[in-house]
């Protein structure tokens, strides 16, 4: 079978911990309750995020690897989660002042953070476990070229 | 519709060349090659698709997949050294990447053709490799 008709993708899945508030400065308490329930309240609550980071791209011909070794550890760690890791997202981390960090932004972040950054592998997914009970995944739809 | 079957098995395996010189084996993989022997459980997930038989229900028989699994990747891996008991990795080394793509080819052609969706092979509990036949 030729390679254009099968595609290969890696995930590696990581893990960070986080405090968020799901709540608009800009709404009233009420409608802060109404929309984002618990999650709204004032003071915080974290989560044990899962992070999987999958790409898509050719094994390189001598290596057998689609990145070297270790290198998308490291773009993955600068990029995202030194800055996300054991912060509260709403205050310590700039791209969340003026969007609600929900799972959502959260997943977006990090495609934003991570895409163009894998060559010669291109990001495939983005895929952000908040609790065992749900997820989201991501592959740059909303973004403009 | 899309049928999921899991197998798991044992392997060691070293990151290097046959084919490459031990310096060169060392500047690409790490600073010990030939030496860095290490062993993976790995879990294979192996997905068809297809329409279910009007009669059986089924879209495949599951004990033959199960007995194709076994005969194709069980016998040839499972407790064995991939560079040294098999003979696929003289010309590329045995990276999670070419090991996936390897059991896709193996599957694909024991299969019948257009059986094969996915293979999903994990050396690791976080990292996993998916080769996906494209869409027609």
């Amino acid at each position: 079978m030729s390679p254009a008709q099968r595609t290969l993708r890696v995930t590696r899945c990581y893990r960070f911990s986080a405090g968020h508030v799901l709540r608009r400065a800009d709404w009233s308490e009420q409608r802060n309750r109404a929309v984002y329930g618990r999650c709204a309240n004032p003071n915080g609550h974290g989560h044990g995020y899962g992070l999987e980071v999958t790409l898509r791209g050719e094994p390189d011909p001598e290596t057998g690897q689609l990145l070297p070794p270790g290198c998308l550890d490291r773009v993955v760690e600068d990029r995202v989660l030194a800055i996300l890791d054991h912060r509260l997202l709403n205050r310590d981390v700039a791209a969340f002042e003026k969007q609600v960090p929900t799972a959502e932004n959260i997943a977006r972040f990090a495609w934003q953070a991570l895409v163009g950054r894998v060559p010669p592998a291109e990001l495939d997914r983005i895929r952000l476990v908040e609790t065992g009970n749900n997820s989201v995944e991501y592959r740059g739809e909303l973004e403009e070229d | 519709m899309r049928l999921t079957r899991r197998l798991d098995f044992c392997a060691s395996h070293r990151l290097e060349r046959s084919d490459w010189e031990p310096e060169r084996n060392r500047t690409v993989f790490g600073p010990e090659p030939g030496t860095g022997e290490f062993g993976h459980n790995y879990r294979l997930e192996v997905t068809v698709g297809g329409v279910p038989d009007p009669e059986t229900g089924m879209v495949i028989d599951l004990k033959w997949l199960k007995q194709v699994l076994v005969e194709e990747v069980e016998e040839r891996f499972d407790h064995r050294n991939l560079n040294d008991d098999t003979s696929f990795f003289r010309d590329r080394a045995p990276t999670p990447e070419q090991f996936a793509l390897l059991i896709f080819e193996l599957l694909e052609r024991a299969l019948p053709d257009g059986l094969l969706h996915q293979v999903r092979l994990s050396p690791a509990e976080d990292c996993f490799v998916d080769v996906t036949r494209d869409a027609r």
